[in-house]
């Protein structure tokens, strides 16, 4: 499953996920992390039945613990089939089929929101994940 | 030789004898039979194509009020159209923003929803006249509810386009869409095999007048569009059609993060295979036409082509680009083109649409010309300041603060022992290490991450990049990273002053 950290400016510069990791022997995939002057922001993969546990030890150290299992909403009624989208998706969620009809498998979903600004019908949008 | 006419095509489309082909199908049809084959047994080839068209807008006219008014203004909500015509007639462009929801809603949307049925506000102002008494009017139109709706586009089909793609280290927002950095994806446009232009590329049947489909109903070709560089193979229409009969499958409106609306129209060209010659061109193929890719970050008129591309490379969805693979995708729907082609192959082989040849045909050479200027344009060079003063990276807080005192220079380059740029600390900067009581060297409280301009870079350039960054001052480097000079949201406020 997928989460999302986030970590506010006052301990951003401690290594709480390092700290998180080695406490409770969880392994955190890291697929995206963004850090500037006001946040931190790092979402990553983990096992389903450790959660709880990496949850409560980051939690503990001052971050901000959410699930994200809401990946990428695709409305086709406003999709036209371009396929803007699918150059920009770092994980290939998007891809065409042989008769150029256009393929999501959203449990490949990073839930980044490239495509979300790549696509000129706002046919994607990320619901829940800000 | 095969020699067929428009009307032998016409009459076969009434009885229902026609053979009616899409653009995608006469290749294996011509690499089949031949040309000469091919011409024999295909009398009309279907083209479509579906994608962002931003030079596209509609012409109203809204009927008269009582008492009426002779519109000065008008907007459709909140997009404002153009009326400096008659009362109340008025064009709206596709890409012409809303005033209160910016980039979100467009003339675009504006076209979209009336096709949905949706109504629309208008409000139009004027300074009234005797014979147009009113000065300020307020009402809610559908398509139904004005008199004319014709949709009437300068500049669509493009025959070809470029591709895009960024080579700076930040993501760029275009109307090619969401560019990643260090050429991290390609963007294209255009139908390729089913593209209209490029299937009869010497205009030989499609010119002035030609019948077509456009947005889901029968259009025309009023003639060439604007910026028609058929020279280049870069030729383009101007067509017209009428909105009321239109479909929101074949006109949808689009934004673009960044740039703005757009709209995208569904188009299809029928081709009437009159001879051989027709023949071929129709059976041209993905990998017949090429396109540039071109770095879209260079802010001129003139990118650099980074490599000739094809469109069968293109759609492929990958292409290899300074020897690495990058994905491309497409703007425009291939999809909806082929759906396009289809309709259109359909109407014509039940008997419901006509082909024409054009009543005047479209020029073959000509070229777009860039603009003349003559304001001049102004560059980094003639406004910087040279007398620019730098400090060392292991010069002390101190140290900095007495150049700063002495030289009245707000902003001091940091450069390292070699001269080369390294950080640049400000008035503000040596404030704060004040107030926090360091009072270390410059290294340690520098700007490292410093944002730069070149000397033959135009000033408009750098004041969107001072903008953009939020910073006050750029320092000017050569190709050596050496400071030559420093640029201050100062030195541009006083050209645009001396400009007026």
């Amino acid at each position: 499953m997928k989460i999302k950290i986030n970590i506010l400016p006052e301990i951003v510069t401690k290594p709480i996920l390092a700290e998180a990791i080695l406490e409770t022997g969880v392994l955190l995939n890291v697929s995206q992390a963004h850090f500037d002057r006001s946040h931190g922001e790092v979402v990553a993969d983990v096992p389903e039945e450790v959660f709880e546990r990496i949850r409560s030890a980051l939690v503990s150290k001052g971050a901000v613990v959410r699930r994200l299992d809401t990946p990428i909403e695709w409305n086709e009624d406003e999709c036209v089939e371009c396929s803007a989208c699918i150059s920009v998706c770092p994980t290939k969620v998007f891809s065409l089929d042989e008769d150029y009809s256009l393929l999501v498998d959203k449990s490949k979903c990073i839930q980044c929101g490239t495509c979300v600004e790549m696509c000129p019908h706002n046919a994607l949008a990320l619901i829940n994940n800000k | 030789m095969v020699k067929k006419t428009i009307h032998e095509i016409n009459a076969k489309i009434k009885d229902g004898s026609v053979n009616v082909v899409t653009a995608e199908e006469m290749v294996d049809i011509v690499a089949e039979l031949g040309p000469e084959g091919a011409a024999r047994d295909v009398d009309v080839v279907t083209t479509g194509t579906f994608g962002a068209m931003c030079s596209s807008g509609v012409w109203f006219n809204f009927g008269h009020s009582d008492p009426p008014i002779k519109m000065q203004k008008v907007w459709m909500n909140d997009v404002e159209a153009y009326t400096g015509v008659a009362a109340v007639d008025a064009f709206l462009g596709a890409t012409q923003l809303s005033e209160s929801l910016g980039m979100e809603y467009g003339g675009a949307h504006v076209m979209e929803d009336l096709i949905r049925g949706k109504s629309v506000d208008l409000h139009a102002t004027s300074h009234g006249t005797d014979c147009y008494p009113r000065k300020v009017l307020d009402t809610t139109l559908t398509l139904d509810d004005v008199n004319q709706a014709i949709m009437v586009n300068p500049r669509n089909a493009y025959q070809t386009y470029n591709a895009a793609t960024n080579g700076t280290k930040q993501t760029i927002h275009t109307y090619m869409g969401s560019l990643l950095p260090r050429f991290g994806n390609v963007t294209y446009s255009g139908a390729g095999v089913l593209s209209p232009l490029s299937n009869d590329p010497d205009y030989r049947t499609i010119g002035t007048g030609s019948r077509i489909f456009l947005g889901g109903s029968q259009g025309y070709i009023v003639g060439q569009g604007t910026q028609h560089a058929s020279a280049g193979k870069f030729g383009t229409l101007m067509v017209q059609g009428d909105m009321k009969k239109m479909s929101a499958d074949y006109i949808r409106a689009a934004n673009f993060t960044g740039y703005g609306t757009s709209l995208y129209v569904g188009m299809g060209i029928p081709i009437p295979v009159l001879d051989e010659h027709i023949a071929k061109a129709a059976a041209v193929t993905d990998a017949d036409i090429t396109t540039n890719i071109l770095d879209y970050s260079v802010p001129s008129r003139d990118r650099p082509v980074l490599r000739k591309v094809t469109y069968a490379e293109l759609k492929s969805g990958c292409i290899e680009l300074n020897g690495k693979e990058v994905a491309a995708s497409s703007l425009s729907s291939f999809k909806k083109a082929r759906k396009i082609a289809g309709e259109l192959k359909d109407w014509i082989a039940k008997g419901d649409f006509f082909v024409t040849m054009p009543v005047e045909n479209l020029p073959v050479d000509t070229s777009a010309r860039p603009m003349k200027e003559t304001e001049g344009v102004s560059f980094v060079s003639e406004i910087m300041s040279t007398s620019v003063v730098t400090i060392d990276k292991d010069a002390s807080v101190y140290k900095a603060a007495k150049i700063i005192m002495e030289t009245a220079f707000n902003h001091l380059p940091v450069v390292s022992r070699d001269n080369s740029l390294v950080g640049i600390v400000t008035a503000w900067d040596i404030s704060k290490a004040v107030s926090q009581d360091k009072f270390d060297l410059v290294e340690d409280m520098m700007t490292r991450k410093v944002i730069t301009a070149k000397a033959d870079e135009r000033v408009d350039v750098v004041a969107r990049r001072l903008d953009l960054q939020g910073v006050s001052a750029l320092p000017v480097l050569n190709n050596e990273d050496n400071v030559i000079g420093i640029i201050t949201s100062d030195d541009i406020s006083k050209l645009f002053a001396r400009r007026r």
